[in-house]
């Protein structure tokens, strides 16, 4: 049967709808619906991950001609079961927005300039070799992102590490999953979750920690939901700092002081000591203890540096620590009852309930970061809940490929694709890899984002090439570091899709190929590996960012390293990418078998997927059949001594508001994409402040009232929201930071976790007047 | 040519009511579930003027407590 395109497009619009409905309802029935068949001889439909959240569900793209045309759901994908979200089912309108970057600019008298892309490679080749030659290696720069494809980041690794010497290679991951790296380093001594989705459909509890998956993870929460309806007993618990559409849905929601995570995790931990819910046989056979540093600073002035230290102590001194964290005394610190504190530890604690946590940006954008992470791990190791189905500590990601670009290839300043550069054995293996001399890659780490930028306003570093984010909204303290990027003598190269603030400030812009217009890999949270094939031509000149970067290392002398034909590089670039992983603790599937799954799981050991790791039930790397973490010398998981330290800034007198940032379910990010979606964007058209009911009233406010947020570093004039989707508490105010109109982020406060090097977007000092 | 789906959450007992309510108004289709109070409405009109019509219109109904746009397409 034939059918016309305005048949299909109902038929997609009233399928999305019902697919919503069973995300908010598992179970729902609707007698007039039966999913339509929508194959037509004119649409193809192909696999792909989705280009937005960390998630990585399985979409299938349906494609008329050259043309996007619609989306539904992958059901062969475990990650969603045919399941999408809002932004989901209208991701392919991002790639036809009419103000879409087809040619190269270049800045000429202070105007962008439409240039042809190989002029404006060769100007970006020899502005690198320019900077090099007059000011060193370390003067130049590349800043990418968790939405880079995989092939993309490891060849600006290799180009930058390897050929060219620098470690200034760095990524937005840096802004939201750093914490979580170095909180699994220092626990278990290899990074990424242990568990994966099926810990979902396992468990009885679910606690989540300062994340509103609701919106963040609409598709995760729908299967926590889905989890609760099939079996009466799941108990859903939010802790949150302000109330949410995941508060609302929850069984039961705590609001704590912003901060005091802290002061709660390690109480829960006391009373689980307290009350001998302690796994005994887990922790003296799996389990060491640690105490750090303390009193560890908040980064906010330049070149601040930290190095933390681990002293092996007993389990007594971790008993005597924890005697300051009392219920009583993480009520008064947190604002969360003593008796709320002891439900949360009786829960974890019972032998009998399978309890998974989640966590996103709450932990993981914090002056402690590290150490909430790994209090929450305590907490699992403690009870032995962990790496089971249904017993998980889950770090959740916020990008598609932050885990498969950023931690695994390792576009950080102090990594490689396999280990860090400070370890000979790492630089070998890399320089026997990627052909180049041992002695190219430097040993010593350079810049981390934050100190990256500071670095450009300073003048250390006088090129920086940006791919695939948007700093110049997202950077914390954001007008010193867009004030830096205009000074003279700066050369800033922006390979983007649209014009952003970021593409405003480029003295070159690069237009690239986006998503399904070119090929490649991503790499989701629960170490999924996923494919996609190019399905539409690329719009104009618009290049690959890989190949962007192959084009700019052949111009400066790299050809033998960059010796890949254009049919096919990213199958090249695969198989030379996983020599990096070829043990069993992080072995990946071969590029055919990508091409043929809707994505697979590493460790992908004798052709199976690894599930849970660190548990040789599940894990072939273990050396028997019992729990092993292999990544600490001594085969044990570490649980650290970690106080309750202040934030870097709480409000006073002056600025009397808590100001918390982040995101909405209909925007992605800083909105470049999602904006330009028609849908997205008359959902949501602007940005907005929350406010508390009872601080608008002192404050003379209703919705849609214009107030000026300011603290000591900025200020921002925007319409208020009140009993909106979100409500913090009295004292708190919330901003998303979709909407360019609105720049928050130079209100926000660029102090960072020592350890992670993360900025904190959650809390900062504000005032708040009437306009 | 634009065409919009919609999750429509009636106000408490008035499921009926708003079923009959949308049912009645040009360039609606509805579906309604047997066990949940969630409508699907489906808007099919013939230009955005309209489409912007449809919709306050619709925001003014007494038996609608809320309205969720979850599909729409306009460059037909």
């Amino acid at each position: 049967m034939t059918i016309t395109r305005r048949d299909f497009i109902r038929s997609m619009a009233l399928d999305s709808a019902a697919v919503a409905a069973f995300t908010m309802f598992p179970g729902i029935s609707f007698a007039g619906w039966k999913p339509t068949d929508l194959s037509s001889d004119s649409i193809q439909w192909s696999k792909t991950p989705c280009r937005f959240c960390g998630t990585g569900c399985g979409l299938l793209v349906g494609v008329s001609g050259k043309r996007a045309v619609a989306v539904k759901g992958d059901p062969n994908c475990s990650v969603n079961k045919g399941l999408c979200c809002v932004k989901g089912y209208h991701s392919v309108q991002v790639l036809y927005g009419r103000d879409r970057f087809k040619t190269a600019y270049v800045r000429k008298n202070g105007k962008m300039v439409p240039t042809p892309i190989e002029k404006a490679l060769d100007l970006v080749a020899s502005r690198m070799k320019e900077s090099i030659e007059k000011t060193g290696k370390d003067s130049i720069a590349i800043y990418g992102s968790g939405q880079w494809s995989i092939p993309d980041g490891y060849t600006a690794s290799k180009f930058f590490k390897g050929c060219i010497g620098t470690n200034n290679v760095e990524a937005n991951a840096r802004l939201c999953m750093a914490s979580a790296v170095t909180g699994c380093l220092t626990t278990f001594g290899l990074d990424e979750p242990m568990g994966c989705y099926e810990d979902i459909d396992n468990a009885d509890v679910f606690i989540t920690w300062g994340n509103n998956m609701a919106e963040m993870h609409p598709v995760l929460f729908s299967r926590m939901l889905a989890n609760r309806k099939s079996k009466t007993h799941v108990r859903i618990i939010d802790l949150t700092t302000r109330s949410t559409r995941s508060s609302q849905a929850a069984d039961k929601s705590f609001i704590f002081n912003p901060q005091s995570d802290l002061a709660i995790a390690n109480a829960i931990c006391y009373e689980i000591i307290k009350n001998n819910w302690v796994n005994q046989d887990f922790v003296s056979k799996h389990v060491s203890f640690y105490k750090g540093k303390t009193h560890i600073g908040y980064g906010t002035e330049d070149h601040f540096k930290f190095k933390d230290k681990g002293e092996a102590v007993d389990f007594n001194a971790y008993k005597e620590f924890l005697k300051d964290y009392t219920p009583e005394i993480a009520e008064k610190i947190s604002g969360v009852s003593a008796e709320n504190i002891k439900y949360l530890a009786a829960l974890y604690g019972d032998p009998e309930k399978k309890v998974t946590s989640f966590w996103t940006m709450g932990m993981n954008q914090h002056t402690r970061g590290t150490w909430i992470n790994n209090l929450v791990y305590n907490i699992h190791l403690l009870t032995g809940k962990i790496s089971t189905p249904g017993n998980s500590p889950f770090s959740l990601t916020g990008q598609p490929s932050a885990c498969g670009t950023v931690r695994e290839v390792g576009t950080l300043t102090h990594k490689l694709p396999h280990g860090v550069v400070m370890k000979e054995k790492a630089r070998k293996l890399a320089a026997k890899i990627w052909g180049v001399p041992e002695s190219n890659i430097d040993p010593k780490p350079t810049y981390h984002t934050v100190e990256m930028f500071r670095a450009l306003d300073r003048g250390e570093i006088n090129f920086m090439w940006i791919q695939v984010t948007n700093p110049m909204v997202t950077m914390p303290n954001l007008r010193r570091y867009r004030n830096g990027a205009k000074k003279d003598g700066r050369f800033i190269v922006v390979s983007e899709i649209y014009p952003t603030p970021t593409s405003d400030v480029a003295d070159v812009i690069l237009p690239s190929a986006l998503w399904v217009e070119r090929e490649g890999f991503f790499g989701n949270s629960e170490r999924r590996t996923q494919h996609n094939e190019q399905l539409v031509p690329k719009p104009g000149e618009a290049m690959c960012n890989t190949w962007q970067l192959i084009q700019v290392a052949r111009r400066m002398g790299f050809e033998k390293q960059f010796p890949w034909k254009e049919d096919s590089y990213i199958e090249d670039i695969w198989n030379e990418y996983i020599k990096f992983h070829d043990t069993p603790k992080h072995r990946m599937a071969p590029y055919k078998l990508l091409r043929e799954r809707s994505g697979v799981q590493w460790p992908f050991v004798n052709g199976k997927e690894t599930r849970w790791r660190y548990n040789g039930k599940y894990d072939p790397a273990c050396r028997d059949d019992t729990w092993d973490f292999y990544g600490k010398p001594d085969h044990k998981a570490w649980i650290w001594l970690r106080p309750y330290e202040p934030p870097a800034e709480s409000p006073d007198r002056e600025y009397p508001f808590w100001l918390n940032t982040g995101r909405v379910l209909e925007h992605w990010h800083t909105g470049s994409m999602t904006r330009r979606i028609p849908i997205l964007h008359r959902a949501v058209p602007e940005s907005y402040v929350e406010i508390n009911q009872e601080d608008a009233k002192t404050l003379g406010v209703v919705n849609k009232s214009l107030v000026k947020i300011s603290s000591r570093r900025g200020s921002v004039v925007m319409k208020v929201s009140i009993n909106g989707r979100g409500n913090p508490p009295k004292g708190m105010v919330f901003v998303p930071f979709f909407d360019e109109s609105y720049l928050i982020n130079e209100v926000t406060l660029d102090a960072f976790c020592p350890i992670s090097k993360q900025p904190d977007y959650k809390k900062c000092a504000v005032k708040l007047e009437k306009v | 040519m634009p065409i919009f789906s919609f999750l429509a959450y009636p106000k408490k007992s008035m499921k009926d009511q708003l079923i009959r309510e949308l049912s009645a108004m040009k360039y609606c289709e509805i579906k309604a579930s047997e066990n949940q109070d969630v409508l699907i409405l489906l808007t099919d009109t013939p230009d955005e003027k309209t489409n912007k019509n449809l919709i306050d219109s619709i925001k003014e109904l007494k038996s609608l407590q809320s309205l969720s746009m979850t599909f729409g397409h306009t460059d037909l």
